[in-house]
């Protein structure tokens, strides 16, 4: 059997002495696109940046491919949310997806003809190319998020990361998000959402994670993504879902 | 006829102007006072924008005000008045106030404001005290030490200016071999940190590259006014630009420009310190920018949104006129003005939205108030009708 | 003691408590960096009113920087609503342009009369007992103890009036809003009382005390207790103390009363970012050294809960496995091990670990949490 993309192992994480994560395992194979799914304060986004190593765990491990992320670097691609940084910082969109590509640069280089033809590319497939030479701070939220998915499709990556890319987007956006997903998958990539529309779970993904400070349930959506789980995720604030969840399961 | 007096004056104002600029290139002390003070401009304006662009517009005002109590210290420890300990000197207190103020607000929950306040009026304190106990002592080679509060351009000598250039170009050098990472942690430090960059590192050296700049400049504007220096070049240069790039370096122009225009008037008169003339050059420079910057300054926006607000007024109106055309599609007659108010949601423009349409040739007078659309107008109107359906 | 070394205490003290009362609220509200704004600002205002009235005691003086306080704020909020600049960015570009013409006027026109740039910044507290008022011939005090006490008098009625306002203002401006009670008119009623206060005190303690006496006390307060009131009071004693002990302190080192006011303020404020019984970084390292092991322990019965079902339990509940899976030292892991048997958490067997009723107890009300 292939290596899974991640492994996390009784992964604990305290802030400011206050655990976000309890001794959480969580394995996503190769090639599936996955959510992570769970109420406010369920550590999600504590999650994924707990794996690409911006918040430090107080137990437990997290391992990429088989290996720590340090070594697995130029695998993984991350779109933090969108209200994460000043848009009114002043740069162009060209020059943000470019970032993209700074990891692969390293220190000192400067980014040239390719890494520019990289980002158009990138640009192009989220439908902004003519937005390239835009200020950032005249976008909307669905172009300010479809700006963040190239930068990390140009890190050409095999493993995404995205906080929450469905938070507040424009009906294109939404769809340009779930079609990208899909193409993602069929070049056999894997991808792992924090995601909040819990009514959407099972059209857009094929793997799923529920968390509340520890696991709930980790696997495939038909295996997981049931009544009793969503109801030991979020108490019974979930009562309105379960029989539209019922329907569609 | 010129009347004589008039043309005197011009001709005194031309040789003050130019007396200005031949004492700029001879005169020793003016030149080297001037030069140091558009290599402060040009380093503080600079690194002020990414300052202001990491929201730390105000970290520079405690660094500043915490290098005065380093200045003394450094002047007590060694006996020296040499810039170069002192500036050393006030690096160092700069920096721990620096990672005081920061370990307050990771560790308590008092916020960035208060542990500015805190650490700016602690440490001004603590170094005012100094200053007076080192005024006090018996052998006070310290004669000089006050022009820090203010700044004194005119004991800028040439070896000061020669180690602030020193400093300065090895300041800038730094910022533009790391430019791309600089760039990356003040856009979006997580990210950067995910690709793999150690952002504390860059942090801290970038935050460096800040105290160095302001301790650069502590003797020509002095503590009190120098984050001036910091925030205003920044603020004036991000009116004109949207790209870090040319907002760095416009920053480092308009630095230079309030420096040294600051540092001659300062120069030209008796009794005035040379910080706050610098600070008010600055000040107009931001005024300037934010007046009148193309794209952002506000008398531009006003008058662009006067010219969409007539557009859409006139856009209005030719919508309304091709509506009564449409009502009666074969005369060509016209529809007075007072039938137009009714229409209008704005009565008061009308006749003005018709004399503008008549300009650009979209509407005729067929006669005494009677209008009408054009050919060309009835085009732009079919045209408006098939964007909006 | 001589009667001046009391009285400038005394003086000092009511700046003190002055300042500490609308400094809580400027701490609370995240407007601190307005009051070294307001206590550089002011300073034109004293000049245009000097080079009005001709005279350094004239009430215009107090008038004219109350109202170029006042202004400050307008204008660094109305530099704000053109959203050209950020908030931060506002304050530091408007106080250095008012306090720089300021400064020029003073050292081009007003050199040779009693308003210098360094008695702005330093005040002149050592000259206060000389400066006596006199009602029908008879001396009743130094002037300044009775600015400086009117001063406290206004800020201490209006913070005992408006004290219900003010909390909720603070803590909740939109409730506040909501109710009635107009933040807005509130909030510019604390900057007009910024600004006297600073004026106030000005003469008597210079610009830097005020800011240090404005912030340092609430701050280090604001580290003692949750309580408004209680942080009031203790703001008001923390200053006190620095004022008292500042003095002292100058006259060991025959260095500015100013100066050694605001240094000990800042030590007060160290004092209590050590030693603070529970936000204090002592107290702070106490409770993690404490949590570590309590952390340890839920962890253990946590990770033996979650994996006691599954067929791993086996490898998963070994002793040596903890060092590897929880990121335990071997010794760390038998510490916890060791007080988790102790406390009756857990059962070992053949190195492997068994859950209580105590400890399975223990597993499921962190699950529940």
């Amino acid at each position: 059997m292939a290596v899974n993309a991640i492994d996390v192992t009784d992964l604990t994480i305290a802030y400011k002495d206050k655990p976000v994560l309890w001794d959480v395992d969580m394995e996503v194979p190769s090639g599936t696109l996955m959510a992570i799914v769970g109420p406010n304060g369920a550590g999600k986004t504590t999650m994924i940046k707990s794996i690409l190593g911006l918040i430090k765990p107080a137990a437990g491990q997290v391992l990429v491919y088989g290996k720590p992320y340090a070594e697995q670097r130029h695998l993984v691609g991350y779109v933090p949310q969108r209200g994460s940084v000043d848009w009114d910082f002043p740069t162009s969109v060209l020059d943000v997806v470019m970032m993209g590509r700074y990891g692969a640069l390293g220190w000192l280089k400067r980014p040239g003809a390719s890494e520019r033809a990289a980002a158009l590319d990138a640009l192009d497939k989220v439908g902004m190319k003519s937005f390239a030479e835009r200020q950032i701070s005249q976008l909307s939220g669905g172009q300010q998020q479809r700006v963040f998915l190239a930068r990390a499709l140009v890190q050409d990556a095999q493993l995404y990361f995205m906080d929450e890319p469905f938070q507040g987007v424009d009906a294109t956006t939404e769809r340009a998000i779930v079609t990208l997903l899909q193409e993602l998958r069929s070049a056999g990539k894997t991808v792992v959402v924090v995601h909040h529309d819990l009514q959407t779970v099972p059209e857009y993904f094929d793997w799923v994670t529920m968390l509340n400070v520890r696991r709930i349930a980790c696997g495939p959506v038909g295996d997981v993504f049931t009544d009793e789980n969503l109801r030991k995720a979020y108490g019974g604030k979930v009562a309105f879902l379960s029989a539209e969840n019922g329907r569609k399961s | 006829m010129f009347s004589s007096s008039i043309v005197r004056g011009q001709w005194s104002t031309l040789m003050d102007i130019s007396q200005l600029f031949y004492n700029l290139l001879f005169d020793y002390t003016l030149r080297t006072v001037a030069l140091g003070s558009a290599i402060l401009g040009i380093v503080s304006g600079a690194l002020g924008s990414f300052a202001v662009l990491r929201k730390q517009s105000l970290l520079g005002d405690a660094i500043s005000h915490a290098a005065l109590p380093g200045i003394v210290l450094a002047f007590l420890l060694t006996r020296s008045r040499e810039p170069v300990i002192l500036m050393l000197g006030a690096l160092i207190a700069g920096w721990l106030a620096t990672l005081f103020m920061l370990n307050v607000i990771r560790t308590t929950r008092i916020k960035d404001d208060s542990a500015l306040g805190l650490v700016l009026s602690v440490f001004f304190g603590f170094g005012l005290m100094l200053l007076t106990f080192t005024q006090r002592l018996p052998d006070a080679t310290q004669a000089g030490l006050d022009k820090f509060l203010f700044g004194q351009a005119a004991t800028l000598l040439q070896r000061d200016v020669v180690t602030m250039a020193i400093i300065g170009v090895l300041a800038i050098a730094l910022l533009m071999t790391f430019w791309k990472e600089f760039k990356l942690i003040t856009f979006d430090t997580e990210y950067a940190a995910s690709l793999g960059y150690p952002v504390r590192f860059l942090d801290v050296l970038l935050t460096t590259l800040l105290v160095v700049a302001i301790v650069l400049g502590l003797q020509t504007v002095g503590v009190v006014l120098m984050s001036a220096m910091i925030v205003a070049p920044a603020a004036a240069a991000r009116q004109w630009t949207d790209k870090l790039k040319n907002m760095v370096i416009l920053g480092g122009l308009f630095g230079a420009m309030a420096g040294v225009s600051g540092t001659l008037i300062s120069g030209s008169a008796e009794k005035i310190p040379t910080g706050p003339v610098i600070v008010l050059c600055m000040s107009a420079i931001v005024l300037f920018s934010m007046l009148f910057a193309t794209n952002r300054g506000l008398v531009w926006n006003w008058f662009r949104n006067l010219q969409n607000r007539r557009q859409l007024r006139a856009q209005a109106v030719l919508g309304d006129l091709n509506t009564l055309a449409m009502q009666h599609p074969n005369e060509a007659r016209g529809h007075s003005s007072a039938v137009l108010r009714a229409m209008s949601t704005n009565p008061e423009g009308v006749s003005l939205a018709l004399s503008q349409l008549k300009e650009q040739g979209l509407a005729q007078e067929l006669g005494k108030d009677a209008w009408a659309l054009t050919q060309a107008g009835l085009d732009e109107a079919g045209k408006t009708e098939e964007k909006e359906a | 003691m001589s009667s001046a070394q009391i009285e400038i205490q005394i003086i000092a003290s009511i700046v003190a408590v002055a300042c500490a009362l609308p400094g809580v609220f400027l701490v609370l509200r995240r407007m601190a960096m307005m009051s070294d704004a307001i206590s550089h600002t002011v300073l034109l205002g004293i000049v245009i009113a000097f080079f009005v009235t001709k005279s350094l005691n004239s009430p215009l003086l107090l008038v004219g920087a109350a109202l170029m306080g006042v202004i400050t704020v307008v204008l660094v909020e109305l530099l704000n609503r053109t959203q050209l600049v950020r908030e931060d960015a506002a304050i530091g570009l408007v106080f250095p342009a008012i306090f720089s013409v300021a400064v020029i006027l003073i050292s081009r026109f007003a050199g040779d009369v009693h308003l210098d740039t360094d008695a702005v910044l330093l005040g002149e507290l050592v000259f206060a007992p000389f400066n006596r008022l006199k009602l029908f011939g008879m001396d009743i005090g130094p002037e300044a103890l009775y600015t400086t006490g009117g001063i406290l008098l206004l800020n201490l009625i209006f913070v005992i009036i408006f004290y219900k306002e003010l909390k909720l203002a603070t803590f909740d401006p939109a409730l506040a809003a909501a109710l009635g009670f107009a933040p807005t008119v509130i909030h510019y009623a604390l900057m007009t009382l910024v600004s006297l206060t600073a004026v106030g005190s000005f003469d008597a303690v210079g610009s830097v005390l005020v800011v240090a006496f404005m912030i340092a006390p609430p701050a280090a307060a604001y580290l003692l207790t949750d309580r408004l009131s209680r942080m009031l009071i203790y703001s008001a004693l923390i200053g006190i103390f620095s004022a008292v002990s500042g003095y002292w302190l100058s006259y060991l080192l025959d260095a500015s009363i100013a100066g050694s006011m605001a240094t000990m303020t800042g030590a007060s404020f160290l004092i209590s970012y050590l030693f603070a019984p529970e936000r204090g970084l002592l107290a702070q390292a106490r409770r993690r050294q404490n949590q570590r092991i309590e952390f340890a322990l839920t962890m253990l019965t946590m990770h033996i809960a979650n994996h006691t079902a599954a067929q791993e339990a086996e490898i998963e509940n070994e002793v040596i496995h903890l060092n590897e899976h929880l990121k335990w030292t071997p010794q760390f892991a038998m510490e916890v091990v060791g007080t988790a048997e102790r406390a009756g958490l857990v059962t070992q067997r053949n190195g492997l670990l068994t859950l209580t009723e105590s400890g399975l107890q223990r597993a499921n009300q962190e699950f529940s949490n």
